[in-house]
């Protein structure tokens, strides 16, 4: 195995068994991206599924129950399955590039964090088969959830612990890789903002999901095994399920905007020809959004009688968060301001996501005023409001993302002109949708409710916005043909094809499997930028070509998540039969099976030689 | 090598031996006074003292334990694990809020 094997063209079987076993952090990348994109049209194909029984009143497009199902796995899908893993997908393809590593601290975690992640999704998706999936809202508030008949919240429960175990492992590997593997000269303060918002949401992800994991816990135990932690009747106490999934539920939407963040930072920067504006006050006001973030939880709770004092601090502290959000926004402005701008598909994005998430914000702001929140909650107007941050946010961010990193990670560029036609497309469509949302939410339409009635004011409302999703629909199906189309084009780009700043861009597109041959030299935010601006090609080495230690693919990671996968499955069933408990066993047994093969059996990987990589910068 | 950097070695062991010696000395120190804390813990319950007493006592000690345990058998005063202690404050801080909301706003 010391031999570039990587390097040659490979069979369809042998490239599946590549992807199954890698632990390469640039084709974990392309797997996340995949399997988040996978479940992206399936998140989306539910929201729509929503918008056409909204389309008009008392329509009969769904049934209520099924109804109920389509709303709880919408907003599940999106925000665990689809939106997280994107964001994984772009923390992997870049991360490890933009501080100048060969890999991830630990390969092996970071395929097992994959496979966790994929298995818990499928988990969560096996409930539409069975006889129907989770119902009780993406939030699981109990004693709706504890009461659900049915197994749907069992799916949802375990699904969400397996896949969240991988997402945790995820947030670990990026912490210790960031701490660790920086190239020489990569200081803290030169880290691109990219890398930064990546380090600031693992840590959130590392503070944050161990409170989603026991509150998981106890509804498992609440549901199968006839615990009473939630049950007021028995001296339990349903609220405590609130404080636990919104100590999680909060940072999780930092978790998820602030990588976006990163990367419109390294957008607007790159085509504006400019260093980013503030760059200080960034990285100073990310990690501020951060740790702010965690003492937010209960403005989602303002509504459950925690009294003026509670609801007066949490206000509080919810409006202070506009303050480091409002210093991005500016920062981003006085980057453009004066710049070199070149107006492409990417950049299309991040000028979109200005207004758009300004809205979003704004709105935050008047439902972080608890007694006027007591008339927005639950309407369509706290609907509006997190679509204007998540959608306008988060997912123009990963398309944004997409656009940008494309080249990096195939090696190509996506179709400028169909880029265009699926932003504005999507952005006509997103403002359509969810805009009317608010004065439908103030005109007192609720959400989560299956029908709304005829001569209230709400029909043309309710039509424009399902118009809207259709439209958004369309530029997705657009951005499909894109790829498909640029994919068989196949017309390659070389390793700088935006004339770009970070380190990611001074490797070949897309990199070897080693990344750097010699780790490079940084000296200065913007590494690549200083060399060219210097008259360099390319960075300045910082070591000597010498041999590369490179770690073996592993198929333990799939097989442990099947076993875990199964041990879900019999945990939810052995309810009805307790012969399912075998099952558990079974999955538990492989599950740890694997570990112990692991912890065993010494896996010391393998060497490149000098000499082949010699060999291979001849040819 | 010249005898210079030869010296220079010497003294780098010796320094190193000192200091080992020296944490040896604390590392029995603490553990020596864990083990008072815990008989202490125990004291307390058997000679049945007043509960308001013993449970903020008890809960003193066993901060102060974790203190030790942290700083002088997990080395975190060292070099280097400045993040380690961050990422550990930052949790003690995550997981203070979670136990003083629900204790104010829940169970209060
Ligand atoms: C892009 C097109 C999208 C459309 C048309 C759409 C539509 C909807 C609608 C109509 C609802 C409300 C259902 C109701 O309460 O009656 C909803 C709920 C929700 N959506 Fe979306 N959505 C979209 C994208 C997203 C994305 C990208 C995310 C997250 C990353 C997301 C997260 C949520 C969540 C968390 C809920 C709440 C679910 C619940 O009530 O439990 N949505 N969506
Ligand atoms: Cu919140």
């Amino acid at each position: 195995m010391s031999t570039l094997v990587a390097n040659e063209k490979k069979g369809f079987g042998s490239t599946i068994w590549d992807y199954l076993t890698t632990v390469d952090h640039k084709k974990i990348a392309i797997l996340y991206l995949i399997a988040g994109g996978f479940f992206f049209l399936l998140g989306g194909l539910e929201a729509l599924a929503i918008r056409v029984q909204l389309i008009k009143p008392m329509n009969d497009f769904v049934s209520a129950g099924f109804y109920n199902e389509l709303i709880t796995m919408h907003g599940t899908t999106m925000i665990f399955l689809a939106a997280m893993p994107l964001i994984f997908a772009f923390m992997n393809a870049v991360v490890p590039l933009q501080i100048g590593a060969r890999d991830v601290a630990f390969p092996f975690l970071n395929s097992l964090g994959f496979w966790l992640f994929l298995f818990g999704g499928i988990l969560l998706n096996v409930g539409w088969f069975t006889g129907g999936a989770a119902d009780a809202g993406w939030t699981a508030y109990t004693p709706l959830s504890t009461t659900s008949p049915g197994h749907g919240v069992d799916y949802y429960v375990l699904g969400l612990q397996i896949s969240g175990a991988g997402t945790l492992m995820g947030g670990i590997n990026f912490l210790v890789t960031i701490i660790n593997m920086r190239a020489p000269g990569m200081t803290y303060m030169r880290m691109p903002l990219f890398t930064w918002t990546a380090f600031v949401a693992s840590a959130l992800i590392l503070f944050a999901f161990p409170a989603l994991t026991v509150g998981l816990f106890l509804m498992m135990f609440d549901r199968m095994f006839d615990s009473v932690f939630f049950d007021a009747a028995m001296g339990g106490n349903s609220v405590i399920w609130q404080h636990l999934f919104w100590i999680f539920g909060h940072p999780e939407v930092y978790i998820l905007i602030l990588p976006a963040f990163g990367i419109f930072s390294e957008i607007i920067a790159t085509f504006s020809k400019k260093r980013l504006f503030g760059y200080t006050a960034m990285v100073f006001a990310t990690v501020l959004i951060g740790f702010l973030g965690f003492m937010v939880w209960a403005h989602h709770m303002f509504t459950v009688g925690m009294g003026p004092a509670a609801n007066s601090i949490f206000a509080v502290a919810t409006m202070a968060i506009a303050v480091p959000t409002g210093i991005k926004i500016f920062n981003w402005l006085f980057t453009l301001w004066g710049g070199n701008i070149q107006i492409n598909t990417a950049m299309l994005w991040a000028l979109g996501f200005i207004p758009s998430f300004t809205i979003g914000g704004m709105t935050g702001v008047m439902l972080a005023a608890a007694s006027a929140d007591y008339q927005y909650h639950d309407t369509y107007f706290v609907i509006a409001h997190f679509h204007y941050v998540i959608v306008g946010g988060v997912v123009f961010g990963l398309l944004a993302g997409t656009h940008y990193f494309w080249p990096k990670m195939f090696g190509t560029i996506l179709d400028e002109t169909l880029g265009k036609i699926t932003f504005w497309l999507f952005f006509i469509g997103f403002h359509m949708t969810f805009f009317i949302q608010h004065f439908l939410g103030l005109m007192g339409m609720p959400r989560r409710y299956w029908v709304f009635l005829e001569g209230q004011g709400l029909d043309l409302g309710n039509l424009i916005s399902s118009i809207g999703a259709f439209l958004m629909g369309i530029a997705t199906i657009i951005l499909l043909i894109n790829v498909v189309k640029t994919s068989v084009k196949n017309e390659k780009v070389g390793a700088d094809p935006w004339d770009a700043r970070t380190l990611e861009w001074a490797i070949p597109s897309p990199p070897p499997f080693y990344n750097f041959k010699q780790l490079p030299l940084v000296r200065g935010l913007d590494p690549l930028w200083i060399e060219k601006t210097e008259g360099r090609k390319g960075m300045t080495p910082a070591e000597p070509l010498g041999d590369i230690h490179m770690p073996n693919n592993s198929f333990l990671p799939f097989i442990m998540s099947v076993g875990f996968f199964i041990a879900g499955l019999g945990f939810i069933y052995q309810k009805d039969n307790l012969a399912w408990l075998s099952a558990v066993f079974i999955g538990m047994g492989i599950a740890l099976g694997c570990m112990l093969v692991r912890s065993l059996k010494d896996d010391l990987g393998y060497h490149i030689h000098k000499e082949d990589l010699q060999k291979e910068a001849k040819e | 090598m010249t005898d210079k950097s030869m010296t220079t070695i010497d003294q780098q062991q010796q320094y190193e031996q000192e200091k080992r010696k020296q944490e040896m000395k604390q590392q029995v120190i603490t553990f020596a006074l864990m083990i008072i804390f815990t008989i202490v813990a125990f004291g307390m319950v058997m000679a049945e003292l007043p509960k308001l007493f013993v449970i903020p006592i008890m809960l003193i000690l066993a901060a102060v334990q974790v203190g030790f345990q942290l700083y002088y058998f997990m080395h975190m005063s060292h070099k280097g694990h400045e993040m380690p202690s961050m990422m550990f404050y930052g949790g003690v801080f995550a997981a203070f809020l979670t136990i003083l909301a629900l204790v104010v706003l829940v169970w209060w």
